[in-house]
């Protein structure tokens, strides 16, 4: 049997619809004090998100979308359009100003913006991993390659020396980062194997959901490329549901199925990945598909 | 005592007032009740430079009375400078008596060593503690080591760990061993040698920790779990002296310690060794 689900303006035809794991509802995020007022006078018909009233920058506002296990959706749009403010409200760097997120995990769902920090802090550990643009801001770098892996896997429990050294092993071969590194400090590592290792820590304790920002914008283009390839084959073998945020279409064509433009902290188009490319819908969109394209 | 007497001490040789003392002795009984957690206290101005047992020192005026009988002890040797000099101002502040064998005294202050015999349920012993801050060495912000041990959040001391095995190819770390306490706190049994940790698990004691500079006191109760952190399959090992043994007493059960340039070995704890010579003569 096949459903038919509104992605955009687009009727796609599905077998069926994918149970989310990620689950966002009017996430919002204002710097400054704001009021329904506030929020009317930003946003992509004004052109800006900063407020004319009182200053106030609304960053991201009713921003809703669903993330299934085993899906990567692309979060575009260009620099200030507030993509990094949800990815850090749902890594829970930031406090939204508003909204939802509900997250499945294994003993029921759990909405996250609830959570007290402690909670919050431990769902990092094992279920929800982030995955920065750069790299000193998910590893610690006068520690070695080994020792950035043991901290999640010693946070979740891990007491074993042998069996943190094996499993920090298996993660880096699987990352392509040599294994004669392990021991090295993460800081004389090139940036394109930084990048490997933040990923190889993100997967230490399996997580369900990765968000990745800007995951390869730092790195020289060939570099880049192993990177993403790398992604890619990663989200296809474990079914990670991923949010893939980048301001480079190239990015988000290679490793998303779906994404959201966002044009000055609002949602302005939400569909399947190839026919915003093909056929983007949104003015805006299709400047921004144009300039990727030229 | 009146209140009258509170608020106008009369000049005595005791170097803590009696408010001073009451802090103090609320601070200890936190520290009792919540084992291994460090209770802020007001930290005064002590004959001593600070970090040099100014917390230590302060405990223990605020433990003893004039029927308690104090051992005072520096790197194991009751005849050390520095304990010669902190015994003075305990037994002149409070009119306690001292002694130099453990089993005698009812409260024993040290900087390095737990005697090697001679503590039952009725010792307090007090260490002075340079460091208190376990994690000091993973994290400096002030915010962030409280919220790790408030949440229990270790994982960067067992990184330090792993770091210090795999860089070294054993964990190092030789005095003030990481323990868990009650199952609950990381302390640091700072400076204390290895060979005394195994001592402070489920002691028949109470070991109060005090450090002046940093204004923190903790304590493991008597009978408390005391676990140094260390991995399933890298047991926890004491110092060796290699099968050597004291040059003076013989024995090769204590912690030894060896004189500089020279592999003459000697007991760390001076009392104990006078007392094996004469038990063996
Ligand atoms: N701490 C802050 N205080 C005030 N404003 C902020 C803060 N952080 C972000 N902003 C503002 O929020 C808006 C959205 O920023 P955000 O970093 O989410 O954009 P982005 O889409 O990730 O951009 P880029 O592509 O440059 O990374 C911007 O106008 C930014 O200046
Ligand atoms: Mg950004």
């Amino acid at each position: 049997m096949t459903t038919e689900v509104e992605y955009g303006r687009y009727p796609v035809a599905r077998l069926a619809v994918p149970e989310w794991m990620l689950k966002v509802e009017r996430l919002g995020r204002v710097y400054g004090p704001f009021d329904d007022a506030v929020i009317a006078s930003t946003g992509p018909e004004v052109g800006s998100s900063k407020s004319a009233l009182n200053g106030a920058v609304v960053a991201a506002w009713d921003v809703s979308f669903e993330v299934a296990a085993g899906e990567a959706l692309g979060l575009v749009g260009e620099s200030g359009s507030g993509k990094t403010t949800v990815l850090r409200c749902l890594a829970g760097d930031v406090a939204p100003s508003r909204g939802e997120a509900r997250l499945r995990t294994a003993a029921g769902d759990v909405s996250m913006f609830e959570l007290d920090p402690s909670a919050r802090r431990r769902l990092r550990i094992d279920t929800l991993a982030v995955v920065y643009q750069d790299p000193a801001e998910g590893l610690k770098l006068n520690i070695s390659a080994g020792g950035n892996i043991a901290e999640p896997l010693t946070a979740a429990g891990w007491r074993n020396f042998g069996n943190i050294r094996n499993r920090a092993s298996e993660l880096l071969t699987r990352t392509e980062v040599p294994i004669n590194r392990m021991d090295d400090l993460v800081r004389g590592f090139s940036g394109g194997m930084k990048q490997r290792v933040q990923i190889a820590k993100a997967l230490a304790n399996s997580p369900s959901v990765v968000l990745f920002d800007e995951p390869t914008t730092g790195l020289d283009a060939s570099v880049a490329a192993g990177v993403l390839d790398l992604i890619r084959s990663l989200l296809e073998e474990h079914r990670i549901a991923a949010i893939v945020v980048s301001h480079d279409f190239a990015v988000i064509e290679m490793l998303t199925s779906r994404c959201l433009v966002m044009q000055h902290g609002r949602v302005v188009e939400n569909a399947l990945t190839d026919q915003l490319l093909e056929d983007p819908h949104h003015p805006y969109t299709q400047r921004l598909v144009a300039a990727a394209r030229s | 005592m009146l209140l009258d007497d509170l608020i106008n001490p009369t000049q005595s040789d005791e170097l803590l007032d009696e408010f001073a003392k009451r802090e103090i002795r609320r601070a200890m009984l936190a520290a009792v009740a919540i084992p291994g957690y460090q209770v802020p206290f007001g930290s005064r101005e002590m004959p001593v430079a600070r970090g040099w047992g100014s917390g230590g020192l302060q405990i223990t005026l605020a433990v003893v009375h004039d029927d308690d009988v104090v051992k005072v002890i520096d790197q194991g040797d009751d005849d050390g400078v520095n304990a010669v000099n902190l015994r003075r101002l305990v037994t002149t502040s409070t009119g306690a008596d001292q002694t130099s064998v453990a089993a005698e005294a009812s409260v024993i202050q040290s900087r390095h060593r737990i005697p090697e015999d001679g503590l039952d349920e009725e010792s307090i012993l007090v260490l002075q503690v340079p460091v208190p801050e376990p994690l000091r060495g993973v994290e400096r912000d002030m915010r962030e080591l409280a919220r790790m041990h408030a949440e229990a959040d270790y994982s960067r001391m067992w990184v330090s760990l792993y770091e210090d095995k795999v860089r070294n190819g054993v964990i190092t770390q030789t005095t003030g061993y990481p323990c868990l306490v009650n199952e609950r706190y990381v302390v640091a049994t700072t400076p204390i040698p290895r060979w005394d940790i195994p001592r402070l698990h489920e002691s028949p004691f109470l070991t109060l920790f005090g450090a002046g500079r940093e204004k923190r006191i903790y304590a493991i109760p008597p009978r408390t779990k005391v676990e140094p952190l260390t991995f399933d399959d890298v047991p926890f090992e004491v110092e060796d002296a290699d099968g050597a043994s004291c040059a003076m007493c013989k024995s090769s059960d204590a912690f030894l310690v060896s004189l500089p340039n020279s592999d003459v070995w000697m007991c760390s704890d001076t009392d104990w060794c006078r007392r094996t010579r004469e038990a063996n003569a």
